[in-house]
């Protein structure tokens, strides 16, 4: 019989102390893949662009002459610090790279993800409802296709209908170049700062462009989140709950939703964070297809260009978010299940 | 004793569709039931027990089919609209089921199950007076007004039982089925909770129909028994007249089958619970019954009220006049070996 | 006087009779089958209409050179150059791209690519995967716990990630593009099969058929082998199913990034899809639509297989056969009481 918050706080630390070592592997991999490829990350990047003696300082200046122990340690301790350096072609602070792009890619997912559940949540739970009906046949074509058709194939044909076609929305890019250089930029949330300034030209401006996007990476997650919504009611309207509540004559309707809907919700919050991967995934090519300056964009590009230290930090960056949003998820998912706690 | 039955079953018929033929769980069974008299159903495992006491509630699943007749305080419930049948689940008929454990909403107070069910039928109802009522019944059963706010996992499985028959009750339904209430129980608690439903029936005049598979229960707490085999009854009257005399082989090898402390040696029914879907022929509990005779594969035995005022199908019974001469010698033993494979 | 219904001794019956039951226990394969052929409604419908887009893209796959009317690298036939970008007509039905090279072309050797690196990729995976899963949930102990770590660590990384760096590092060492993706995308996929089949193990390792066993003396890897094998593997068709269908986005991914399989080794739609961002710009469709088309259909017909033998295999979204019941009339009464 315990009470709720004081187990809350338990399962909390617990769950923080359990995620440590998951950490410390996901980091460890990341240095470990980052390095296996041949010869040091400055000889990749810059290597043909420089002397063999300039390479040999940036090398030393970098630290990359230094046996694996003591880099595997010296990374360990910028994650840690959350200083990871400079990028080493074009000498970038990389928390900068990571604040400002980083920003962009938050604005990407977070306005995805609310396109995702208003589409998809509504679609998932009328398709478990009418199960085996039309709604539910188109319902799942739906929510497969949308999860066929590359996140690339889906922007371009937008891209196509409605800038080359019908010529409503901007291309590609987060602001027009006016509106770029004159906006202030407080958080680097474009939709954010415009209202701080109350710039209503930039607004609109930003919600132009980020509408293609948004959708784009959206109906991607739309098709997961339809499919599992879908089984959690099929399985939550067997409950046994849920024959009760008809035999004590509640009506289907408040049926349907009291029992089904809001328990068949619950597991969705967490699977929800599982797709936090997929969702990074779905945003680096989406970036790719609309010229978004978010930092999957920047990934390929350092990437492309060979400069490994900017693509460490990245991808530790994106490693740490996924394990900080499933904790996040986790919690939320034990203060609203009251049997979900240690 | 002319009192005017509560619930008034005839030839009732429940049949489910299955790749294999119709399963005919329930095929002709009549009964009455009087306001305060409870009825205890025993029969083995899938003799359509379940079926028939959710049957006569019209709570079946799609796939099933129904006819015959049930005749609750003068409305025919067999082909109502689901509709009406809902208004009077809880109000005027109740079940109360079998395993309490997943029979509750876990993300639901105890409290808002109450609220639910009041609203259902009583749409105005305010607040203060659900938890007035609800309370009150919940006290009755034994549950402290002080856990009216907790979730059911806060519960041990004989107090959630004691919540479910409360839910079942508060509206004072006049007609309560009861599936097995304390089978999955340990047996203190199964006191305890027969102990309150002959209170109920004190109290409020209560028709019960009690489904279980244990004799004993039926001697404690039933006026009445009904024994059911293969979907149909095959004795029904006065527990105590029943049991101390039964008239069908099927009872009395039950009977015998009971353990108790003077048991010395196991006693089993030889063969296996017959197939649904294609019925031994003529009397069901031919394949298995010790004093078979050769009319009984042939012809299906007639309902006859023994000198003691029971009804019982079997032709020991009679009457004479339909046995085909010479067909009262005994059955050949071979039938076992068919029975055996069923 | 009442009369009794009669019935012959053995039942007649007013409704068919009940098909033949299956004497022999059925092997695991043959089991499934039976279970695929008796499925339901929209379910079946799936099954069958992913199955048939599925084979027709095997079909190109297997038949490329004899389908397609041109090579997947060709620019010029009998010494005349291609068109560039020209839009679909007769001679080129899906029209030409910017290297000149026919469309359609690029489109069923893609088919070829694409089924080449996912099968490749999915033995890889279960030939992996499977054997970790089943000795990690057999054994237990450290070795369990290791491996869980790295599994869930690996699971939680974004997969396209994943994918670029491995295909990255691999390119210089692989000589083969083909054979590179498929290893990216083994990597991504282990940890799928391997939390699965564990899971399973874990569940069946704790039954009374393997106790026995154990109890007879029978050495891990029979019990492992014979009898936690078939058990064990029974969700493993959904999930390859499943796994495929995402094994070529994952491709197409690579190849639209740049990171894929190069147009001097075979055609990969993804990478079509890459040049097609420019020409999109100029109002050409034909060298995206088609090849992303492509990857659609193939990507539904194998996700709805996947989720046709789900719902077919998987108990709990099983639909139980409601047959409509037609109740049949019945015998005239038989109580005592009631005249006729």
């Amino acid at each position: 019989m315990a009470t709720s918050t004081g187990s809350l706080r338990r399962y909390a630390l617990t769950r923080l102390a359990l995620v440590i070592p998951m950490v410390l592997i996901l980091l460890t991999l990341v240095f470990v893949l980052m390095r296996v490829a041949p010869g040091d990350p400055i000889q990749a990047a810059l290597g043909g662009k420089l002397s063999p003696e300039q390479l040999a300082e940036k090398r030393h200046a970098a630290g990359f002459d230094k046996p694996m122990i003591v880099q595997y340690g010296e990374y360990l301790r910028q994650v840690v610090t959350l200083n990871f350096g400079h990028a080493i072609t074009d000498n970038q602070p990389i928390t900068t790279i990571l604040k400002i792009n980083g920003a962009a890619t938050l604005e990407l997912s977070v306005a995805a993800l609310f396109v995702a559940l208003v589409i998809g949540v509504p679609v998932g739970l009328w398709a478990g409802r009418l199960r085996d009906g039309v709604f539910d046949g188109f319902g799942r074509l739906f929510g497969i296709i949308t999860y066929a058709a590359p996140v690339f194939f889906v922007g371009l044909l937008f891209q196509l209908v409605f800038s080359k076609w019908l010529d409503v929305l901007p291309n590609s890019g987060q602001l027009s170049a006016l509106n770029n250089a004159l906006l202030a930029k407080h958080t680097h949330l474009t939709l954010v700062d415009a209202i701080w300034d109350g710039n209503g030209a930039a607004f609109t401006d930003a919600l132009k462009h980020l509408i293609m996007p948004a959708f784009t990476l959206g109906l991607l997650l739309c098709g997961v989140v339809i499919r599992l919504i879908r089984t959690n009611i099929i399985q939550t309207l067997k409950g046994d709950y849920v024959e009760a509540a008809r035999a004590r004559g509640v009506r289907e309707g408040k049926v349907v939703w009291r029992h089904a809907f809001r328990n068949a919700l619950v597991p969705v919050v967490t699977v929800m964070g599982l797709q936090v991967a997929l969702l990074l995934s779905g945003a680096v090519l989406t970036e790719e297809t609309f010229n978004w300056p978010g930092i999957g964009n920047r990934l390929v590009y350092y990437l492309t260009n060979r400069d490994y230290a900017a693509v460490q930090g990245i991808i530790t960056v994106f490693a740490l978010a996924v394990v900080v949003i499933s904790l996040v998820i986790d919690f939320v998912n034990a203060a609203i299940d009251p049997r979900v706690r240690y | 004793m002319n009192v005017e039955p509560v619930i008034s079953v005839r030839d009732l018929r429940v049949w489910y569709g299955t790749e294999r033929g119709p399963v005919r769980a329930v095929d002709g069974v009549s009964f009455d039931l009087r306001p305060g008299e409870t009825l205890g159903l025993v029969g083995e495992s899938g003799c359509g027990k379940s079926t028939l006491g959710r049957g006569v509630l019209g709570l079946l699943p799609t796939g099933s089919a129904t006819d015959g007749s049930v005749r609750f305080k003068d409305r025919e419930l067999v082909g109502m609209r689901q509709q009406d049948l809902r208004s009077l689940r809880g109000v005027e008929m109740g079940l109360i089921f079998q395993e309490p454990m997943t029979r509750l909403n876990p993300l639901m107070r105890i409290s808002e199950h109450f609220a639910e069910t009041l609203r259902a039928h009583e749409p105005g109802i305010t607040g203060k007076e659900i938890d007035v009522r609800s309370i009150d019944t919940l006290r009755r059963m034994g549950i402290p007004p002080t856990r009216y706010r907790h979730y059911p996992h806060e519960f041990s499985g004989g107090m959630r039982q004691r919540i479910m028959i409360a839910l079942a009750l508060v509206l004072r339904p006049a007609f309560v089925v009861a599936d097995e209430p304390t089978t999955a129980l340990d047996v203190l608690v199964e006191a305890q909770i027969l102990s309150i439903l002959q209170d109920l029936k004190r109290n409020f005049d209560t028709a019960m129909l009690l489904i279980t598979h244990n004799l004993g229960i039926v001697a404690e707490a039933c006026e009445r028994v009904a024994v059911m085999y293969a979907g149909r009854i095959v004795e029904e009257g006065d527990a105590r007249q029943v049991f101390s005399e039964p008239a069908h082989p099927y009872t009395r090898e039950l009977l015998r089958s009971t353990i108790s402390l003077s048991t010395t040696a196991l006693h089993y029914i030889p063969g296996a619970p017959p197939d649904l879907v294609q019925p031994p022929s003529g009397c069901r509990f031919h394949p298995r019954c010790p004093d078979a005779m050769q009319v009984c594969p042939r012809l299906e035995p007639v309902e006859v009220r023994t000198k003691t005022g029971e009804r019982v199908e079997c032709w020991l019974h009679g009457p004479a006049e339909l046995i085909p001469p010479g067909q009262t010698a005994p059955l050949e033993r071979r039938e076992l070996a068919s029975a055996d494979e069923a | 006087m009442t009369a009794a219904s009669v019935a012959e001794p053995g039942g007649e019956s007013i409704l068919e009779p009940a098909p033949e039951m299956p004497s022999r226990p059925q092997g695991p394969i043959k089991r499934l089958w039976q279970q695929v052929k008796s499925a339901q409604g929209l379910s079946k419908w799936l099954l069958w209409v992913g199955a048939a887009i599925t084979v027709v893209f095997v079909v190109f796959a297997v038949f490329a050179p004899l389908i397609a009317p041109y090579g997947f690298d060709q620019y010029q036939s009998g010494g005349v150059r291609f068109p560039k970008q020209a839009s679909p007509s007769g001679g080129h039905l899906f029209g030409t791209n910017v290297r000149s090279v026919d469309v359609l072309s690029v489109v069923i050797y893609g088919s070829r690519t694409a089924i080449e690196v996912v099968v490749l990729a999915v033995l890889f995976s279960l030939l992996v995967g499977v054997p970790l899963g089943l000795v990690s949930g057999y054994y237990g102990g450290w070795l369990d716990r290791i491996l869980v770590l790295v599994m869930d660590a690996l699971f939680a990384f974004p997969y396209l990630l994943l994918a670029i760096v491995i295909a990255f590092l691999l390119q210089n060492s692989v000589g083969s593009g083909v054979l590179t993706a498929a290893i990216a995308i083994t990597v991504i996929y282990v940890p799928q099969y391997f939390r699965v089949v564990r899971g399973q193990v874990l569940s069946a390792r704790e039954e009374p058929y393997v106790e026995a066993a154990r109890a007879l003396g029978a050495k891990p890897r029979t019990i492992m082998g014979r009898y936690l094998f078939f058990n064990v593997i029974q969700s493993v068709p959904v999930i390859a199913t499943l796994n495929a269908a995402d094994a070529i986005l994952t491709l197409a991914g690579l190849g639209f990034l740049g990171f894929g399989i190069q147009p001097t080794q075979a055609a990969e739609w993804g990478y079509e899809l890459q040049r097609g961002v420019a020409d999109m710009g100029a109002g050409l469709w034909w060298t995206s639509v088609f090849p992303g088309l492509a990857i659609v259909l193939l990507v539904t017909g194998l996700t709805l297989v996947g989720e046709g033998l789900n719902d077919v295999l998987n108990p709990v979204l099983r639909r139980r056969t409601g047959r409509p019941v037609v109740l049949p009339k019945r015998a005239l009464p038989r109580r005592e009481e009631e005249p006729v």
